[in-house]
């Protein structure tokens, strides 16, 4: 009886699949799907070969260090960092009293409460603050920038596929159309107020070049500011916004994976131990 | 139960003899995993993953229940607070990335362990109701799995809740109540997020509550072995301590090695990118896909792209739930009274086939929808259903079945070809 039942349905199911794949088969064959500019010109991140990447990849603090600079010249302008207080940017190298005096000379205030009116305010950051969004909302953020939303760079890196590459093939990744996409495909031009970026999924992106100038940030240690360098630096950067804890993690799963193989081969000799003589 | 042989629990301190007076709770210790329990000599590694799931989901619990003490769970600010976990909690990174990594090799770990109850006929009597409750917590590890996805309110997070409580609404007339009485709301929101972790919480005890039946329904026949012969003497088995425990205690180090190799050196690599976005209900996602572990299903939903009598939408729902529903029928759909595959020369084919059709149901399932990949995942449906329902009751009928061994010590001592201990350490 259960047989019967279940020869029955498994035959209903098998029938209503051939009918769709009968119906899969013939569209694709008179009506098949368009090639698309994204399919075809759409590119995977470079290697930036960051010193992060890897399985034991550490931080170059340095470079962490002028990724903020990039961060704070360049991106803080439209893109707000809000999972990242300025007290963690010690753990980029610098000092308690120097991450008090960046964030007294941050260019954004923090909103605040006047504390004789109650009325709406702003105050001086202080290292327990998180870092300030440049708008006061996101109607404001797209008021500004052509209705497009500039997203928060806290986890960027870990909200793309292989983000960190992703962020410093995009910056440097902004060119003309090529001519061959507007020839096969002469309605994906570039519409005006976007931006041709074969890094980004579906080629033109609102965010304008913001790596326009080799020397466009001017960096303390004596590094060379090239575009390729910047894009680097700030992907590096925002790899640490995104996973500030990757090198105790690194650090951690190193010595636990030791410590794990050893104890695999503990377990084993217990078990060939309890197990002598006895054929199995 | 027990075999006649089964070593009796016999407390010689006075202390544990009081105890088994009062409260004979070693006494069930003993007799359920340890010496009390007598198992057949002839297990495979593969009998290893019942007490790694037991493992996996102690781990679950307990990274669940710190990580729940940190948890807000509210739209507003559930996103904010898995971050808060990972940047500000002492240790919070690792207790997030193991959980959620943790869900991953439980269910990994319960496939494997249902992989190994198909072929070696773990399901057929006397042991069909260990595997009836088995679907059961197959099905409650889904719906936790499922729910627990949700709480960090990324993208994947709220338009998975939306797609999966979607299936409902396929259902005629009553449908999109029952998504809606589902949800607290007409999308995922504040309700559903609260719902969700509240059983998210409460569903790991009630699988909890079933793994003691499926393990008190597994000692009434004990435990089946590779040969799918019964036992039939004190020669053919082994007490469960110390020859079992030694040798599942392989097996929990090699999971925890490959488990802390994810935590600590790829924690994102089975997640998605987007739920490091948080929840907009306004932007919908280029791909939605679910977690790796769903996908076999999801490409069964998919597949259904036409209509006939009823919608394609209600086929694919209905295959996709009765995907999992038929394995409660496994028992008597299989009439063949041999277990073991390796004594069902042709089942065992189908088997293998099997194994690589659910492997390429998986990866239609992550793919982009293009002719080529609904084609393929038509058919790899159509071989899911025609091998439960079709294939393996007239196989089970008309197969000839190898000689099965006369008992397990006989298997073993063929395996070992008769060689006297002696002669194998002359010829090291």
């Amino acid at each position: 009886m259960v047989r019967t039942i279940a020869l029955l349905i498994g035959a209903g199911f098998v029938f209503v699949l051939g009918i769709a794949l009968f119906g899969t088969v013939s569209t694709a064959i008179s009506d098949p799907a368009p090639e698309t500019a994204e399919h075809e010109f759409h590119l995977h991140p470079k290697d930036a070969h960051l010193p992060s990447a890897g399985l034991v990849g550490k931080f170059d603090r340095q470079q962490l260090q002028r990724g903020l600079k990039v961060y704070q010249e360049v991106c803080a302008a439209c893109h707000s960092l809000k999972f990242v207080s300025f007290r963690d940017f010690e753990q980029l190298g610098y000092s308690e009293g120097q991450v008090k005096a960046l964030a007294q000379a941050w260019p954004i205030e923090q909103p605040s409460v006047n504390p004789d009116t109650g009325e709406a305010a702003t105050r001086k950051n202080i290292p327990s603050d998180r870092v300030p969004s440049p708008y006061p909302n996101e109607v404001a953020a797209r008021a500004a920038n052509n209705n497009a939303l500039p997203p928060d760079l806290s986890l960027m890196t870990k909200a793309r596929h292989d983000g960190a590459n992703y962020v410093a093939s995009l910056l440097t990744g902004y060119q003309n159309q090529p001519a061959e996409l507007l020839r096969k495909f002469p309605d994906a031009k570039t519409p005006t107020g976007l931006h041709y970026n074969p890094y980004f999924a579906n080629l033109n992106i609102a965010m304008p070049p913001p790596l326009t100038s080799d020397g466009q940030v001017t960096y303390d240690d004596g590094t060379q500011p090239t575009k390729q360098q910047m894009a680097n630096d700030v992907a590096a950067f925002l790899t640490w916004t995104a996973e500030p804890n990757l090198e105790s993690r690194h650090g951690a799963g190193l010595a636990t994976v030791i410590f794990l193989a050893i104890f695999v081969f503990l377990t084993i000799g217990a078990y060939r131990n309890v197990w002598r003589g006895v054929k199995h | 139960m027990s075999f006649p042989w089964a070593k009796h629990y016999e407390p010689k301190q006075p202390l544990m003899r009081w105890m088994d007076e009062k409260l004979p709770l070693p006494r069930l210790v003993y007799n359920a995993v340890g010496a009390g329990y007598p198992v057949p000599r002839n297990l495979n590694y593969f009998w290893n993953f019942g007490v790694l799931a037991g493992v996996a989901l102690v781990c679950q619990i307990v990274t669940g229940i710190v990580l729940a003490m940190h948890y807000g769970a509210n739209a507003l600010v559930a996103f904010g607070s898995v971050e808060h976990i990972m940047r500000d909690v002492n240790g919070g990174w690792f207790l997030r990335y193991a959980h959620a990594n943790g869900a991953s090799m439980f269910l990994a770990v319960v496939y494997i362990h249902i992989g190994r109850g198909l072929y070696y006929g773990s399901y057929k009597a006397p042991r069909e109701m260990v595997w009836l409750l088995g679907v059961v917590i197959f099905l409650l590890m889904m719906a936790t799995a499922f729910m627990g996805y949700v709480l960090p309110w990324g993208q994947m997070s709220f338009w998975g809740a939306q797609v999966i409580t979607g299936f409902f609404s396929a259902i005629p007339l009553v449908g999109e109540p029952i998504r809606i009485l589902l949800l607290g709301g007409y999308a995922p929101d504040n309700a559903a997020l609260n719902r969700f972790f509240s059983l998210h919480y409460l569903l790991p005890f009630v699988i909890a509550g079933v793994i003691i039946l499926h393990i008190w329904a597994l000692h009434i026949p004990g435990s089946n072995n590779p040969t799918g012969v019964d036992v039939k003497g004190e020669q053919d088995t082994v007490p469960f301590h110390p020859y079992y425990t030694a040798k599942d205690g392989v097996g929990v180090a090699v999971f925890f090695l490959i488990f802390a190799a994810l935590i600590f050196f790829s924690p994102n690599l089975l997640g998605h990118p987007d739920n490091y976005i948080e929840a907009n209900p306004l932007s919908t996602p280029a791909h939605i896909v679910p977690e790796w572990y769903f996908l076999p299903f999801y490409a069964i939903l998919k597949s259904f792209t036409a209509d006939f009598i009823l919608t394609g939408k209600l086929w694919g729902v209905l295959a996709m739930f009765g995907s999992i529903l038929l394995l409660f029928f496994l028992p008597w759909l299989d009439s063949s009274p041999v277990r073991s595959a390796n004594y069902r020369p042709t089942y065992r084919w189908f088997l293998v086939v099997l194994l690589v059709d659910v492997l390429i149901l998986g990866y239609i399932g992550g793919a982009e929808a293009s002719a080529r990949n609904v084609i393929i995942g038509q058919i790899a449906t159509a071989y899911y259903f025609a091998h439960f329902l079709i294939i393996l009751p007239l196989v089970s009928r008309t197969e000839r079945p190898r000689p099965l061994p006369n008992s397990i010590t006989e298997a073993v001592l063929a395996k070992h070809g008769g060689t006297s201990p002696a002669q194998t350490a002359l010829a090291h």
